[in-house]
């Protein structure tokens, strides 16, 4: 028998807003879309600054689990859409709060330093984790002193996303607010000692140093073509600080990730005409985003799949170009895949020059062995996977630096854990104990048949980011190539946007089984019925529920003994459940959820 | 009421039927109904029900009197013809539109006042004539849109919503269409759609008159205690005689039952009625047992439901009076003048 669901759990109505429960930083997603709606951007942009603390730079370069997450991509009918079901375009509205905002509104907005409180943190390395942990801490009156060894804050995001894809005047707004607040020192220091650093007395140090090292190809020829051959990673950093300007005419990029993404694009535009990218794997499982091999497509760029790179040839210590060897997938029992040859003759591609992009380490050189740091076998540190705190007492990790590659959003993420933890330990508390986020209920109710929200859903499409054309973008490297919604474009994206946080809440002491819910609800959602076996019970609901990740709301409390059960799967969240009911059984609640940073963490301040 | 349209997104899963149509096609505009009034309920019953017969909603006539009940056939198989008479005067339309176009499948949709109070005299005619038809009583014994005033299908000793007993006798409308002749007679309950659409589905192809009383509470004027037609008193009451499967003829039969707890009824053109029994052996193709077992209800108290009379041979108003098998509204000049020689011949017959 299934239990009544408690939905006094924040958890439960945080899992129904999918995007917000799939966003590692738990940004209240349909709270901004709503604000952007409304034209409310300075607002839409500081609930974002709160959660993600990036919101013009993940605006243009969020990995977005949270759109996978959507329920629109559950619940489009393709007939009406005439396309594919698509999710609520969320990163780039995100952008649209970013673009449009008002920087006097915002500048006032932002928390400035109070008195120092006499402690200091170092955090090392210059990127989105450290800078999180250095806003978080800084307003609590910490002094943050930030190591990077390039001469700008920002990391990984300033050195490896090319400026068509992240202007630098938005990284240099966004660290900028973090500075602003007071109290954080950057350092243009490269550190090569842990050891070092602690002697300086910090009362916590936090890594982010990211995972700084591309992998290498180990393939013969690759010593003697040297020249012509370059580390994805730290090509695009020399692009990005102007040491290199130009490429050959034809080059290959090996490797499917993003990392090879920009590589390409920025080959087509500093000379490169015949770009190609080179990948094991399929298409399919190729680990960049699908928007970012769309866009490399469309700038005509080939991607050639299911060739491993045998030899690359070479003649006079020039090199002529790179063989490769035909592969298929192959799949065990256990479904693990192997690429195996495909006995097809070898491939050769000319070129002039390579581009090594297939994926990236962490390094910990400057971590001596003795300095209390343990680490696993794989070279990560053995960290808390709640607190992010390593075997040292006083040393922290997040980002890319505490379980390896993964993107910015994930760095936000973990950099405000750590700075909880971090302050937690300092004021003697147990990071074990970590905050509950903040909930705040509200019904939405403002008349018989007016909701604070606009309940009807639309059947749009979703709508395309205008891009700057082609023949203009591939001339300038600088030149952003996304042009952002405008505020038209952004509202009618917005509208698409079901307000997931907007929840049924129903009250079985007060429902009378009249079935007026049953009968309106377009998604076929509710059904009352006899309790049962979770399982069993799902296949005899109004309209099966075949989606097993997503809860069933059960609610008890009926005269007749039955049960209320609301599949959470496909409800649009349209009200018409509590505007066709007669008692207010069925209520819309937006549920706000905001996670809890290190300000309010504590119960002693 | 709403201010919204019902969205037009729907449930991945939803299946088209055989005439092409999902579930949510079968719907009409959004009611703008009480929300709670147990009418929306019966529309959705008779939107499933069309749904699992798969009618073509342009074979349907809706034709409806005056009153809550009346306004309901608005909200459901929307792409249907509809014909909303004068108060009352809906079976006369109904019987007309019959007569002259056999072809479409008729349904009655109508409340207790418009049929048991101004429309009663036409209620009794239409159930003699044996119009072939589907005819549904919404009835929650008032009289919803002039405030809550007691309607003629009120019990006698229920208390109004001001606190004021019934103190006169009540209509029973299921009684009152046995006698009159219908062929086919039920009620239900808006709450309860396992019973209801079944029902709906073989009223919908008995070939003949065919009535259902289907009690349906009043949220806002009817749904209180002392009420008789409350969705908390009928669930107390309710007293179910049987369950029905309607299986049409070509579907094939794959439950199977055990021989002591079912019924079976085979109508005359091949479909059958399975009748679950609930407790007692109830035969509802008996009429006079069925008058008894409806008084002996009402004298206990009991909200009695289900198929209550089945007459598995019917005929029509169109059988009756032998017309010819195309509709009337199809008779062209020709058809309808045989021509000089005929006439002659008829002359001189009579000579």
């Amino acid at each position: 028998m299934l239990k009544p669901t408690d939905i006094a759990n924040p958890d439960y109505f945080h899992k129904v807003v999918d995007c917000q429960w799939a966003c590692p930083a738990h940004t209240p997603v349909p709270e901004y879309i709503r604000l952007i709606a409304h034209g409310r951007y300075s607002d839409a942009y500081m609930i974002n600054w709160k959660s993600n603390v990036f919101p013009g730079i993940l605006g243009r370069t969020c990995d977005r689990p949270c759109e996978p997450a959507c329920r629109r991509s559950r619940v489009e009918d393709e007939t009406l859409v005439k396309g594919k079901k698509e999710p609520v375009a969320i990163c780039r509205l995100k952008r649209v709060a970013a673009d449009y905002k008002d920087d006097d509104d915002i500048n006032s907005k932002m928390p400035k330093a109070p008195e120092k409180n006499g402690r200091r943190v170092a955090c090392i390395g210059g990127g989105p984790s450290s800078l999180t942990v250095a806003r978080d801490l800084a307003v609590l009156g910490y002094e943050i002193v930030i190591y990077d060894q390039d001469p700008k804050l920002g990391g990984f995001i300033r050195t490896q996303i090319p400026h068509f894809r992240l202007p630098e005047s938005v990284i240099d707004e966004e660290v900028g607010y973090i500075t602003g607040i007071g109290n954080v020192e950057f350092r243009h220091q490269r550190v090569d000692s842990l050891k070092a650093v602690l002697a300086e007395g910090y009362d916590a140090v936090f890594v982010g140093s990211g995972a700084p090292r591309g992998r290498d190809l180990d393939v013969p020829g690759r010593k003697e073509a040297a020249a012509n051959i370059h580390i994805g990673l730290d090509w695009l950093s020399s692009v990005s600080f102007g040491h290199i300007d130009k490429v050959g005419k034809r080059v290959i990029v090996l490797g499917g990730g993003n990392t090879a993404m920009d590589c390409c694009r920025t080959a087509r535009r500093l000379g490169g005409e015949d770009v190609k990218v080179i990948v094991r794997s399929g298409f399919d499982e190729m680990k960049a985003s699908p928007w970012e091999k769309e866009d490399a497509i469309g700038e005509d760029i080939p991607i050639l799949n299911m060739l491993v790179p045998k030899e690359v040839r070479h003649e006079g210590g020039k090199i002529k170009g790179v063989l490769f060897e035909k592969v298929v997938a192959k799949y065990d029992d256990k479904g693990r895949r192997s690429l195996v040859p495909s006995g097809e003759p070898d491939e050769f591609h000319e070129c002039d020059d390579v581009l090594v992009a297939i994926g990236q380490e962490n390094a910990f050189p400057w971590i001596e062995m003795d300095a209390g740091v343990e680490f696993d076998k794989w070279g990560l540190p053995q960290l808390n996977e709640k607190t992010f705190a390593s075997t040292h007492p006083k040393v922290f990790f997040g980002g890319d630096a505490a379980f390896g590659p993964k993107n910015i959003i994930w760095a936000a993420a973990h950099g405000h854990e750590a700075a909880t933890s971090i302050h937690k330990m300092l004021i003697g508390e147990n990071p074990e104990e970590r905050p509950a986020p903040g909930v705040n209920v509200a019904s939405q109710k403002m008349g018989i048949h007016e909701w604070s929200y606009d309940n009807a859903p639309t059947i749009d499409h979703r709508l395309k980011v205008p891009h700057r054309p082609k023949h203009e973008a591939l001339k300038d490297i600088m030149a952003e190539v996304e042009l952002g919604f405008d505020p038209q474009l952004a509202f009618k994206e917005a509208q698409r946007c079901l307000n997931c946080d907007v929840q049924t809440v129903f009250t079985g002491q007060l429902c009378i089984e009249c079935d007026a819910c049953v009968d309106i609800c377009p998604m076929d959602c509710i059904t009352f019925t006899e309790n049962g076996e979770e399982k069993e019970l799902r296949t005899r609901l109004m309209a099966p529920a075949m989606n097993p990740t997503q809860d069933l709301y059960v609610g008890d409390g009926l005269k007749t003994q039955r049960v209320m059960v609301k599949d959470e799967d496909v409800c649009l969240h349209c009200g018409l459940c509590a505007e066709r009911c007669p008692t207010g059984a069925w209520d819309m609640r937006k549920y706000y959820i905001e996670m809890t940073h290190a300000e309010h963490a504590c119960r002693k301040q | 009421m709403t201010y919204i349209a019902k969205p037009r997104l729907h449930h991945p899963s939803l299946v088209k039927n055989k005439a092409g149509f999902t579930r949510r096609d079968y719907e009409g505009a959004v009611s703008t109904l009480c929300a709670g009034c147990g009418h929306d309920s019966i529309s959705a019953a008779i939107i499933q029900a069309c749904y699992e017969l798969d009618i073509l909603p342009h074979q349907v006539a809706k034709l409806s009197g005056i009153g809550c009940s009346s306004k309901a056939p608005t909200y459901f198989v929307g792409a249907s013809h509809g014909f909303n008479t004068v108060h009352g005067r809906m079976p006369s339309v109904m019987t007309g539109a019959n007569l002259a176009n056999r072809d479409l499948i008729y349904m009655g949709v109508s409340g207790d006042g418009d049929s048991a109070s101004i429309g009663l005299g036409q209620f009794a005619h239409v159930m003699r004539r044996g119009v072939n038809m589907t005819y549904i009583v919404m009835n929650n014994g008032v009289y919803g849109l002039t405030k809550g005033q007691f309607s003629a299908t009120a019990d006698k000793g229920s208390i109004s919503k001001k606190g004021v007993a019934n103190s006169d006798s009540s209509i029973d409308m299921v009684s009152l269409a046995i006698l009159m002749g219908a062929t086919f007679v039920g009620r239900s309950f808006s709450g309860d759609k396992h019973q209801l659409v079944p029902l709906i589905k073989a009223a919908m192809d008995h070939k003949g008159a065919a009535f259902l009383d289907v009690i349906s509470p009043c949220v806002a004027f009817n749904n209180h205690a002392g009420s008789t037609k409350s969705y908390d008193y009928v669930r107390e009451h309710n007293e179910a005689l049987n369950r029905i499967d309607f299986i049409e003829t070509r579907e094939e039969i794959t439950t199977s039952y055990d021989p002591g707890t079912t019924k079976i009824v085979q109508q005359h053109d091949g479909s059958i009625l399975r009748l679950r029994k609930l407790g007692e052996d109830y035969d509802p193709s008996d009429k006079v047992s069925a008058m008894k077992r409806i008084q002996e209800g009402m004298h206990a108290g009991e909200v009695v439901t289900g198929l209550l009379y089945v007459d598995p041979t019917p005929s029509d108003l169109h059988a009756n009076l032998n017309t010819v098998d195309a509709p009337l509204n199809t008779l062209n000049a020709p058809d309808l003048c045989p021509g000089t020689s005929a006439l002659d011949k008829i002359n001189a017959s009579l000579r």
